[in-house]
């Protein structure tokens, strides 16, 4: 098997010791070498001292879904030396710090040790416990350099980026990649058969993660108030929010801000605040996950039933309740399609990547101001927090924002009379008005019962006639959510229909299943409510495998109540442990069930 | 853009203000409170206030909570936008909206229940944040749309209707807005107009969060001997400490006063707000005497009212987050996308 190009490593590591940067910096070089990569950040719920992974996986053929086998581990931290070794593919190899006698724990007949006394190299060449310590990641990326082919040019281009207006910090670290280089080049038959050959498949291509992409989408799409508390996995997404505007949005003459980003005192208050924005005419939002929208429930049905946009990003972790926050799930697809009480039903968007994150981001905001509602963008904690190769950003400077109907000062002052909730133009959606703007204008927003008039009302009737054209209103955004995306004949016997960060592991499986011989038709939702074309995918195929994660099947659930088609024609392909999706969970999932009908 | 709404022809008796509308102009729909109930007198308290500082009733915004209180105002200002949103959050929707446009003039309308029980906490932030809004708690010690359960602002030992005694301490919206940093803190009664009104105006004048407690009478669960915050016991039992009057910038201040009992506060739109004091100990202006004097003033059984504190040099919510003169909903969107040519630019961080 030709192993170029073709490979995953892992790096075991304790959360602080400083592993971030000597891991993005071996990812970017593998990316600078042209050769497809992606990476997986592992980490715990804690700050300092528990256990921690990186997972890079190299893809000539492109494929950036995770996978759980290994073929080097880089085993680093001695708490977790047991669970590391293990996960070596057979014939893999296993990079130690061999400063110290190695640990029985590591020893296995059928893989290669590799050791590197990485410890003992930094305390001879560097001082002070802090830089040892900080220098030992770079070393071993040095090593790894080494083994795998890693381009030494480009890790040197990429210190003097980083480091350049640091000399000195330049310099230690030149010499750490140096030290682990030269140490794998003199002892090991360098490089391994499991190494990177240049290719030239990422030059349109960047490494970006989904929360900074959907901050820069806010960014794009003009938002201008962005409330938010705290959580992971969803924080550095104002953070980024917050840097690009500094950058981008703040005059330095006069020292003023155009943004404003209020840290609220929970989720309650920062949905508030992003319904009070919108509802005053600036487009705002706020980033969140699971126990965030939990709390913003009975705001979210105030800003459904009086109709006010909002753009909340939902990147979603394991829950139920506290969870596990840093492993990720799809598991609020229910939640947030049916948030809050009383009858309600909301715009839901499913970015699959990064790029996706940031078109989406921009959509939500022309959704959410169109038909005048709440509007999620669902990712989840892969999507959000890792780093994903995907094709450059694009923007079209002809876009405007779609404020959907705002009455003008001059239309209100022609208007004979203006009725906030009437249904003029027959499409289920009525003309608003900001405060401030004309006299003529006012109205009373209540999440009480309201005739079409915006007068309160207990009548069956006046209360009926409102919500019933809500209903009309939601359902109208199936033809406006982005369409699914589809691949393979159209007539297989099979189909597999997904959502979200479940995408590459399913193209992958598709092309595997193909090589077995195994033809399916693929579809993956992007938007709720669903069009009629996932109803007719669901009609046309024998059996239609959902694939999705979390434990319940909710997007299967989905289907079920808003299409109609009966839950047996639906084959449930769960993952839900917290690791993103890998393709051999689907084709796992595809088999089991394949097997049982034969 | 500001309109102003045409004056129209009313009864020739009704006067009209600066911008030629009457007072008639301020009103609301009609009240659905019970008869006597005491937020309808700060209601047409509200409506003074507004139409004596001549603002342009659709220049406002006005939002509540949910309570008998926060249905009040639908009954004032028709031409303003309304806001009557869900228990306990009216603060943080005026945060995000002040936010948006700061150019509006906020009034938020709330309970005892609304802001002390079930929104206290977004109360609490909305005064650290010193959200530009004037915000009137009216205080009935009782939850009044539910039927009169004690509310976190009743006092130990008042009485309910059926007799049973308050056991648990109150929450002093004052005396916490003290301890949270308030820039502007006034205690009134809403049987007291002449008190209230002046007290309202300075508080939409003063830039940033305006805290007004206003005691109000529930006339059908909380009005009878034994409770603390009935008609009968406020009257007997508050006593004011500073006087509030408003004068609007360019008006001859002409009457006299004794000169060491005034103090003079110039708002920032040049208005003055002359505080007379009518407790000689009491120093408005004094964070840490107010505080102790109110609870000294409780302990005697007395409800201070008045003007009890405030600042002009703290930094409302807009000014601590640099926003310009501009409010961010009237910014063109040109200045707010950085374009296509920079997303390229920006994007080679990222390779
Ligand atoms: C989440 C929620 N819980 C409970 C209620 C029921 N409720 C409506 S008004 C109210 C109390 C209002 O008391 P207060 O704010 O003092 O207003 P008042 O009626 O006394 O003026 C309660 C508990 C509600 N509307 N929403
Ligand atoms: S129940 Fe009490 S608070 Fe409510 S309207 Fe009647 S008197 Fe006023
Ligand atoms: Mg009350």
């Amino acid at each position: 098997m030709n192993r170029v190009n073709e490979f995953a490593f892992k790096i075991a590591t304790a959360n602080g010791s400083g592993s971030a940067s000597a891991n993005s910096l071996i990812m970017q070089a593998i990316f600078r070498m042209g050769v497809p990569v992606t990476g997986k950040n592992v980490f715990p719920s804690n700050i300092q001292g528990l256990p921690t992974w990186y997972e890079i996986r190299v893809s000539g053929k492109g494929y950036t879904a995770r996978t759980p086998q290994f073929d080097l581990m880089v085993a680093l931290n001695p708490a977790t030396y047991e669970k590391d070794v293990k996960e070596v593919q057979p014939g893999g190899w296993l990079l130690h710090d061999s400063t110290w006698p190695l640990d029985e724990r590591l020893h296995r007949s059928d893989i290669t040790l590799i050791g590197i006394p990485l410890a003992q190299m930094c305390n001879d060449h560097f001082s002070g416990v802090r830089e040892r310590i900080l220098m030992k990641n770079i070393a071993y990326a040095g090593a790894l350099s080494a083994l795998l082919g890693i381009d030494a040019d480009i890790i040197r281009t990429l210190l003097k980026e980083k480091y350049g207006r640091k000399p000195a910090l330049m310099d230690s670290n030149q010499k750490a990649v140096d030290l682990g280089f030269t140490y794998a080049m003199s002892n090991f038959p360098c490089p391994l058969p499991i190494h990177l050959a240049p290719l030239d498949k990422t030059k349109d291509a960047i490494l970006i993660d989904g929360n900074t992409a959907a901050a820069l989408g806010c960014v794009y799409a003009g938002a201008t108030v962005g409330a938010w508390y705290p959580i992971t996995p969803s924080t550095s997404m104002m953070e980024a929010f917050k840097r690009f505007c500094l950058k981008y949005r703040r005059d330095t003459e006069s020292g003023t801000n155009r943004f404003a980003i209020l840290q609220a005192e929970d989720e309650l208050s920062a949905i508030g605040m992003v319904i009070g924005a919108n509802w005053a005419g600036a487009r705002s939002f706020t980033p969140t996950s699971g126990p965030g929208i939990s709390l913003m429930n009975e705001f979210l049905g105030l800003a459904y039933y009086a109709e006010i946009p909002a753009v909340v990003f939902d990147v979603q972790r394991t829950g139920p309740s506290t969870g596990m926050p840093t492993r990720t799930q799809q598991c609020d697809l229910m939640m947030c399609a049916y948030a809050s009480h009383g009858d309600t039903k909301h715009i839901c968007l499913y970015p699959s990547d990064p790029r996706e994150a940031f078109e989406f981001a921009v959509k939500a905001f022309d959704l959410a101001e169109r038909y005048q509602t709440p509007v999620f963008v669902l990712t989840d904690l892969d999507i959000g927090m890792n780093d994903w190769m995907v094709p450059m950003l694009q923007w079209d400077d002809s876009y405007r924002p779609d404020r959907g109907k705002v009455l003008t000062a001059e239309q209100l002052a022609e208007a004979k009379a203006f009725y906030r909730y009437l249904d003029v133009d027959g499409d289920g959606i009525a003309a608003r008005s900001l405060p401030g703007t004309h006299p003529k204008g006012a109205y009373f927003a209540r999440g009480s019962g309201h005739n079409k008039f915006g007068g309160y009302t207990e009548d069956a009737e006046e209360y009926t006639e409102v919500v019933d054209r809500i209903a009309r209103k939601v359902n109208g955004a199936r033809r406006a959510v982005p369409a699914p995306v589809t691949q393979g004949p159209g007539n297989a016997r099979l189909g597999i229909l997904t959502v979200g960060g479940c995408h590459a592991a399913c193209m992958e499986a598709v092309d595997q299943l193909a090589a077995e011989g195994i033809v399916v038709d693929y579809m993956r939702v992007r938007g709720f409510p669903f069009g009629e074309e996932v109803t007719a995918f669901l009609e046309k195929h024998e059996t239609v495998f959902v694939v999705e994660q979390n434990r319940d099947g909710q997007l299967r659930s989905l289907l079920t109540l808003e299409t109609g088609v009966p839950v047996a024609r639906m084959e449930s392909v769960r993952y839900y442990g917290g690791y993103p999706m890998s393709a051999h969970h689907v084709i796992a999932g595809i088999r089991a069930r394949l097997e049982k009908v034969a | 853009m500001t309109y102003i709404a045409k004056p129209r022809v009313h009864h020739p008796a009704l006067q009209k203000n600066e911008i030629g509308l009457t007072r008639r102009d301020y009103e609301g729909t009609v009240t659905t409170l019970c008869a006597g109930c005491g937020h309808d007198s700060i209601t047409a308290a509200i409506i003074h206030a507004f139409w004596e500082l001549s603002i342009p009733p659709h220049t406002v915004a006005k939002l509540s909570g949910i309570g008998c209180s926060s249905k009040t105002p639908a009954y004032f200002l028709k031409e303003a936008h309304g806001f009557n949103s869900v228990h306990g959050r009216m603060p943080s929707l005026v945060t995000g909206a002040n936010a948006a446009n700061g150019a509006i003039t906020y009034i938020g309308v709330s309970g005892d229940g609304d802001s002390l029980s079930i929104g206290l906490g977004q109360l609490c932030h909305a005064i650290r944040r010193n959200v530009n809004v004037l915000y009137v708690l009216e205080n009935n010690g009782v939850y009044g749309l539910t039927k009169g359960q004690f509310s976190a602002s009743a006092d130990p030992g008042s009485l309910s209707k059926r007799g049973e005694p308050n056991t648990m301490e109150a929450i002093d919206g004052c005396l916490m807005a003290l301890t949270l940093g308030a820039t502007f803190v006034a205690r009134s009664f809403s049987g007291d107009k002449a008190q209230l009104v002046p007290l309202l105006k300075a508080g939409l004048k003063h830039k940033g969060f305006a805290f007004i407690d206003v005691i109000s009478p529930c006339v059908t669960f909380n009005d009878h001997e034994g409770s603390t915050k009935s008609y009968a016991y406020t009257r007997e039992n508050t006593v004011e400490v500073v006087q509030a009057d408003f004068i609007a910038p360019a008006k001859a201040i002409t009457t006299e006063y004794d000169p060491g009992a005034v103090r003079e506060v110039t708002m920032h739109d040049g208005s003055t707000v002359r505080l007379r004091k009518v407790a000689d100990d009491y120093d408005p202006a004094d964070r840490d005497r107010a505080y102790h004097y109110i609870r000294k003033k409780h302990a005697e059984g007395e409800v201070v009212t008045g003007l009890l504190y405030i600042s002009t040099d703290s930094k409302d919510m807009q000014a601590q987050n640099s926003l310009g003169a501009t409010p961010l909903v009237q910014l063109p969107y040109e200045q707010l996308c950085p374009g296509s040519a920079e997303l390229a630019k920006l994007q080679q961080q990222f390779r």
